[in-house]
């Protein structure tokens, strides 16, 4: 199975998956070039791994929860890229990416539960409460969210994986190694093989903003004059 | 490449509309837009981040569509051509991660331009300009984000800015105008409309940036000879309104609308047709939304006649934003053997329309 991913709910990030090998992957620390990484990502990977469009089992986009303009940015090159291809798109929840690699480095227990956490901007985070699995290697359980907040109004008690961990110390229970981490494309993919393999049925692609625009519907006109 | 009559596919998204338009040469294939002003209705004006959210939904759909009304593939095409700047900055970004997309899943060449000169390109297309673009031409663009007077030495390379609002774009004031007077959005239609009730000289409203300081003389140009203000003319009708109200009278919205249209026609076309007169212009596109206002139409008409300057007008299709004066001025472009923007560029919500493309970043 030939997965192309593509997220950009944080970090921009590429990834090329050849059943579980990483053939190619591409990742910007950068969080508001989104627009101008992503594309030239792609044609690399391709070109570096022999690979044409068409030859995909699927594109693969995280869909979020992110800051807007840079999760547009890669939702609508991979929606552009299935199309032009022709083949499947799939959409994954990018907090599922982090859920994943916490699971699969051991960093929390089987079968116990806990948060997965990244930066919203504006003091909140994007979060989710997961259960591992108690089988090793299958994806841990989402147990309800997104949901987007402070960081003090996080569930008590659960560690947590993820960006937030690094900005909100005293606020959460982070797992150290995972307190900078952002959803990766590659694991976005892998999630979305295992999905596939199981037969599980992937989401599409509607963006998970969680925040209206912060635009006002006008009030009565300002008077200057009594 | 260099064929006579390339095959391109333009992209639009600066401001609330999605639009892709496909020409082969200057026959125009497809012009198939999608607009999100429904959902800024009710908050008076384009709000960027519904409009960048709609692009987001409208742009695939909006493609195959055009791709099914032109009878094309995507594998004819000798190009791709986006709108890179100036607007709205999430909303270009729609327009240009998917251009991008498209031009890496087709391997096809990438131009990134500007919407400003597109608005002039279009003339290209549509019978506007059916022997191509005269000499000495100059565009008066009128819209809801820009008020701007062009001078167009060479469509692909060469275009100068002799003058522009330093405030609001004139259909920005007809917006915030309509809002005042109870009137809705979008306010260029609704006080137009209401206008032709109302007396244009009931009230004399300002007209920015018209005294000698900022006029200068043609031999020496004050700081502001072809600019627009229309910020203050806005106040001025809401203070208008409110004088009204305080003295318990009836507000008279059909004077109102008529005098502060023909306070906002005649600044603009004033200017613009001493910018013509001033800069050898014998030819006057009228492009951007607001052409296709009634008495902005008449006036420029009137005035352009008297000065010896022959006006045209797209037809209100190609007037408003739209995909198919992207693509019109990206096959300008490439018969002019312009290079290729790559993939790497960045969107430029100021770009100036000196910038014609983008160079490969």
């Amino acid at each position: 199975m030939l997965l192309l991913a593509l997220d950009t709910s944080a970090a921009a990030t590429v990834a090329l998956l050849h059943d579980d090998v990483v053939v190619g992957r591409f990742a910007s620390a950068d969080t508001r070039s989104h627009a101008e990484v992503l594309a030239p990502a792609v044609h690399r990977i391709l070109s570096e791994a022999g690979v044409a469009g068409a030859d995909l089992d699927g594109v693969v986009a995280g869909v979020g929860p992110g800051p807007f303009t840079g999760l547009r940015a890669g939702l609508v090159t991979a929606r552009t890229l299935a199309f032009v291809w022709g083949v499947p798109l799939h959409g994954v929840m990018s907090l599922d990416a982090l859920a994943h690699d916490a699971a699969a480095g051991g960093a929390v227990a089987a079968g116990s539960r806990f948060l997965v956490g990244t930066d919203a901007r504006r003091g909140e985070v994007y979060w989710a409460p997961y259960r591992a699995s108690p089988e090793p290697g299958a994806l841990p359980d989402l147990l309800d969210g997104p949901h987007v907040g402070a960081a003090a109004t996080l569930p008590a008690g659960l560690p947590l994986v993820g960006r937030a961990a690094g900005l909100y110390p005293d606020a959460v229970d982070g797992v150290p190694a995972f307190a900078a981490a952002d959803p990766d494309a590659a694991s976005l993919a892998r999630v979305a093989r295992l999905r596939l393999l199981a037969g599980v049925p992937l989401r599409d692609t509607a963006p998970l903003y969680l925040r209206e625009s912060d635009a006002q519907v006008p009030g009565p006109r300002k008077r200057a004059t009594a | 490449m260099r064929t006579a009559r390339p095959l391109v596919l333009g992209i639009e998204s600066s401001c609330d509309e999605t639009g892709v338009g496909i020409v082969r040469g200057t026959e125009l294939l497809t012009n198939t837009v999608s607009s999100s002003m429904d959902e800024h209705v009710r908050f008076g004006g384009v709000i960027p981040e519904i409009a960048s959210r709609a692009h987001l939904e409208a742009f695939v759909p909006t493609l195959r569509a055009a791709l099914d009304d032109a009878d094309v593939t995507l594998d004819e095409l000798d190009a791709i051509a986006v709108t890179a700047g100036p607007g709205l900055s999430g909303a270009l970004m729609v327009g240009v991660s998917a251009a991008k997309a498209l031009a890496v899943a087709t391997g096809k060449p990438l131009y990134a331009i500007n919407h400003l000169v597109a608005h002039v390109g279009v003339g290209m297309v549509g019978g506007t300009f059916s022997d191509g673009l005269p000499p000495n031409l100059g565009a008066l663009l009128v819209s809801g984000g820009h008020t701007e007077i062009l001078r167009v030495i060479d469509i692909a390379k060469d275009v100068e800015l002799l003058g522009s609002t330093i405030d609001d774009a004139a259909g920005e004031a007809y917006d915030k105008t309509a809002r005042i007077l109870g009137l809705g959005y979008p306010g260029g239609p609704a006080i137009d409309r209401l206008a032709q009730q109302g007396d244009p000289t009931a009230i004399r409203f300002p007209r920015g940036l018209s005294q000698p300081k900022y006029m200068g003389t043609a031999e020496q140009p004050g700081p502001h000879r072809y600019d627009w203000s229309f910020s203050g003319l806005k106040t001025a009708v809401a203070r208008s309104v409110e004088q009204y109200e305080a003295a318990g009278l009836e507000v008279p919205v059909a004077d109102i609308a008529a005098s502060f249209q023909e306070a906002v026609v005649d600044i603009i076309t004033s200017k613009a047709v001493l910018a013509c007169r001033e800069h050898g212009i014998t030819t006057l596109l009228l492009g951007g939304g607001v052409a296709a206002n009634r008495r902005l139409r008449e006036l420029t008409a009137e005035r352009c006649e008297a000065a010896g300057i022959t006006l045209t007008v797209p037809a209100p299709s190609l007037c408003t934003d739209n995909g198919a004066m992207v693509a019109a001025l990206g096959a300008q472009i490439v018969l002019d053997g312009g290079s290729p923007s790559g993939i790497a560029f960045g969107t430029d919500p100021s770009l100036p329309v000196t910038s014609i493309t983008l160079a490969s970043a």
